[in-house]
């Protein structure tokens, strides 16, 4: 009956995007993935849909960040991590031995849950992706990228008179914004994002949130929170995680008005979690 | 009454007053008041009580006694005239307190009829397993009899006094028990001065250890002037046998510190890369199972003996590099058994462990959230490492080659057995050379006069060896302290 339920509605929801004009960009089907002898993930079937923010939700262990991670196959640096099913990038399975991860990691973005700036300047935290890949031929192009990264991230107002101090030299929140800006530097197409706010304050929090939906017109972003209100507020299609399973994935609208499942309605109301 | 038993009644003392004072807040216990330290606390306050005032008097009491009977002894020995027969006063001393401990050994009716004579006595004592110097006096004898009573006397005293002690410390602990009274804050209190002490016993000992180098190397500096010393060019301390005198070596200490800092630099060129890429690897891409083997088994290097690393560069590495030489020159050969680069090799091997294991400790500290930062943006694992992980560690390392370059200053038996005691000055690393630590062997152990210029240089080196890996300990903490990282 569940089953049956949350195949349906997938469909459903998806024949809404393709309406919407919204392909697909990343699609995963029946992806399983084991630490060691521990199953983390059984068989979780989720698209990810082109330019808009999809939310994984769900308590803490139930695979949302597991999911996340293979979406650019961060898990492959944890020893003893397999991961199944198939997950494509615009029907290309990235998990194709012929792929190559460095590639798919700089077309798919990470921003973590605590801010991580190199300990470099800041202009040298942003053109750490675009030297690495040779985005820029001279130094007058370099500077371009890294100013507009730093104008997409909002925070090339703040720091525009000391690039080149310490990025470890920030507040938090500023901190999380160049990681952001450092993402985007490299052009990616997804921007996954893994609690990006959660050692943040409100106010970082809300300028942080306010750029992820500014991002969403150039990219497909995927966003793991704990924070139903985040959630809602930055989303436009919410999945929720339980014990490695998917449990429903729709409209975040939808989902926080009227889910069709009764976990998360009592996740969403605070009931469990 | 003997210092052991004193010790043994102390102690007994202090047990009796933890087990009374543990029983006694045990029965406080009880009522309204929340009792403030559990009651062991309480036992362990009486037991401290009573037993450290009563041992730290029992061994200022001994040191004190010491240098008293020291004195008294002194004063009755008869004034030194120019025919005195022993040469000087401490070897007088010496020798009464020798015939002291004898007659210690002997039984009461042999000490009533004693020998008046040091003829007689040395016999009687030497039946009783005590050997005494020839030279004896017959006026020791009453002084020697004199030491042993006022020995006797004063470890009585000192006795009464620490059991004394003893006990009122246990009293005055015991007395103290309440249920507010705080036990455990006083127990905190003892343990931080125990380990305070600790600490400054090991400083106190580097600081004895340079005051005893610096008063040697003063005198040294009586007779060769610092300026020869520290610019001459030339080593030839010209050994002289002992009491003929005259003769005067040179003591350039530039041959000495050229071939140290070389041989070092030789060393250090082959176990940096070596021992920083095996760190590398065990850090960054070694599965567990791998480092579990190799990481213990590189660290086996560091367990060997450094002579065992000399005599494998004398029997081996030596005559190997040796006759390859002579292979590739068509029969000269033109690196010599014992040589800068066969030191060199040899002392960077056994580096190796010590580069590779402070590294690793110090690439495994740096954040696995830059990495994941670095591989997110699509760089692969070596760029991540060159151009993320390594820079935020470098401070440590460059901190960890210091450190290892003053080990390879220090090293002395490598280079004994595969540079040569020859004191040259060249650049030819296929040269022998020899470095302070093999001249300070040398000098020390040869049958010389102890006030020599040619065995005091000894210690003029020593100190300047000192100063010198002070001098990079210091830089390496200052670079580590200045370039660290803030990670949070």
């Amino acid at each position: 009956m569940n089953l049956m339920t949350e195949r349906n509605l997938e469909k459903a929801v998806n024949d809404k995007m393709n309406a919407q004009g919204n392909t697909i960009k990343m699609q995963g089907k029946d992806v399983t993935v084991h630490y060691g002898d521990k199953q983390a993930l059984f068989g979780v079937s989720l698209d990810v849909p082109e330019k808009m923010v999809t939310a994984l939700i769900g308590p803490s262990g139930c695979g949302k960040s597991t999911f996340l991670r293979s979406l650019n196959r961060m898990n492959d640096t944890i020893e003893g991590c397999k991961v199944g099913g198939l997950l494509t990038l615009d029907d290309e399975d990235i998990y194709n031995p012929k792929i190559d991860v460095v590639e798919l990691r700089a077309r798919v973005g990470m921003v973590f849950q605590k801010p991580n700036p190199f300990p470099k300047s800041i202009f040298e935290n942003v053109a750490y992706g675009p030297r690495i890949h040779g985005l820029a031929k001279n130094r007058q192009q370099l500077d371009e990228i890294v100013e507009k990264s730093l104008r997409r991230a909002s925070l090339f107002e703040e720091v525009k008179d000391r690039l080149h101090e310490a990025g470890t030299g920030l507040s938090g929140g500023q901190q999380q914004r160049l990681c952001i800006a450092r993402a985007i530097a490299v052009s990616p197409e997804v921007i996954l994002m893994d609690e990006p706010c959660s050692a943040l304050d409100p106010i970082a929090t809300a300028k942080v949130e306010e750029l992820i939906d500014e991002l969403r017109e150039n990219y497909t972003i995927v966003i793991v929170t704990h924070s139903m209100q985040q959630a809602a507020r930055v989303s436009q299609r919410t999945a929720m995680f339980h014990l490695g399973n998917l449990v429903e994935v729709g409209d975040t609208e939808m989902m926080f008005t009227s889910p069709t499942e009764k976990r998360t309605q009592d996740y969403i109301t605070g009931r469990f979690g | 009454m003997s210092t052991l038993m004193v010790l043994v009644i102390v102690i007994a003392i202090a047990a009796a007053g933890y087990f009374i004072g543990r029983q006694r807040a045990v029965s406080k216990e009880g009522g309204n008041v929340k009792p403030h330290s559990l009651p062991h606390y309480h036992g362990w306050w009486v037991f401290l009580a009573s037993a450290l005032p009563a041992i730290l008097f029992i061994a200022v009491w001994a040191a004190a006694t010491g240098v008293y009977l020291e004195r008294s002894a002194i004063a009755e020995l008869p004034t030194r005239t120019a025919d005195t027969v022993i040469a000087s006063q401490s070897l007088e001393l010496g020798m009464v307190s020798g015939i002291a401990r004898g007659l210690d050994k002997l039984s009461d009716a042999e000490r009533a009829n004693l020998p008046q004579t040091f003829a007689e006595l040395q016999p009687l004592l030497a039946s009783k397993g005590v050997a005494l110097a020839t030279e004896g006096q017959d006026y020791m004898i009453p002084i020697a009899t004199e030491w042993n009573r006022n020995t006797a006397w004063a470890s009585s005293i000192g006795g009464i006094v620490a059991i004394v002690l003893a006990l009122a410390g246990a009293v005055f602990g015991l007395s103290g028990v309440h249920v507010r009274a705080r036990a455990r804050n006083n127990v905190e209190r003892v343990i931080l001065g125990a380990l305070m002490a600790a600490s400054g016993i090991a400083i106190l000992t580097t600081i004895g250890i340079i005051l005893s180098m610096l008063f040697q190397t003063i005198t040294f500096f009586q007779s060769v002037s610092p300026s020869t010393f520290f610019f001459g060019t030339v080593w030839d301390p010209r050994f002289a046998a002992a009491g003929s005198g005259g003769s005067q070596g040179q003591f350039g200490l530039i041959p000495l510190l050229a071939g140290t800092l070389y041989i070092a630099f030789v060393a250090m060129l082959f176990a940096v890369p070596v021992g920083l890429f095996a760190a590398i690897y065990m850090a960054e891409y070694a599965s567990r199972s791998v480092r579990s083997v190799v990481k213990p088994l590189l660290e086996v290097l560091a367990g060997i003996p450094t002579i065992v690393y000399g005599f494998f560069a004398l029997v081996t590495v030596g005559p190997f590099l040796r006759d390859l030489s002579a292979a590739l020159s068509g029969g000269y050969a033109f690196i010599q058994a014992q040589s800068v680069l066969t030191a060199g090799i040899v002392m960077g091997v056994m580096l190796i462990p010590f580069v590779s294991s402070l590294s690793d400790d110090i690439i495994t500290a740096v954040p696995g959230s830059l990495r994941d930062g670095s591989l997110g943006l699509g760089s692969t694992k070596s760029e991540t490492i060159r151009r993320v992980v390594l820079p935020a560690a470098l401070p440590g390392i460059v901190g960890a080659l210091l450190l290892t370059a003053s080990r390879a200053i220090g090293e002395t038996m490598i280079v004994v057995l595969a540079a040569g005691v020859a004191a040259n000055l060249n650049i030819n690393p296929f040269e022998a050379m020899t470095t302070i630590t093999v001249k300070i062997v040398n000098q020390l152990t040869g049958d010389l006069e102890f006030n020599s210029p040619q065995t005091l240089v000894a210690f003029a080196l020593g100190l300047t060896l000192f100063f010198i890996t002070l001098a990079m300990n210091i830089f390496a903490l200052y670079i580590v302290r200045k370039y660290r990282e803030q990670y949070e």
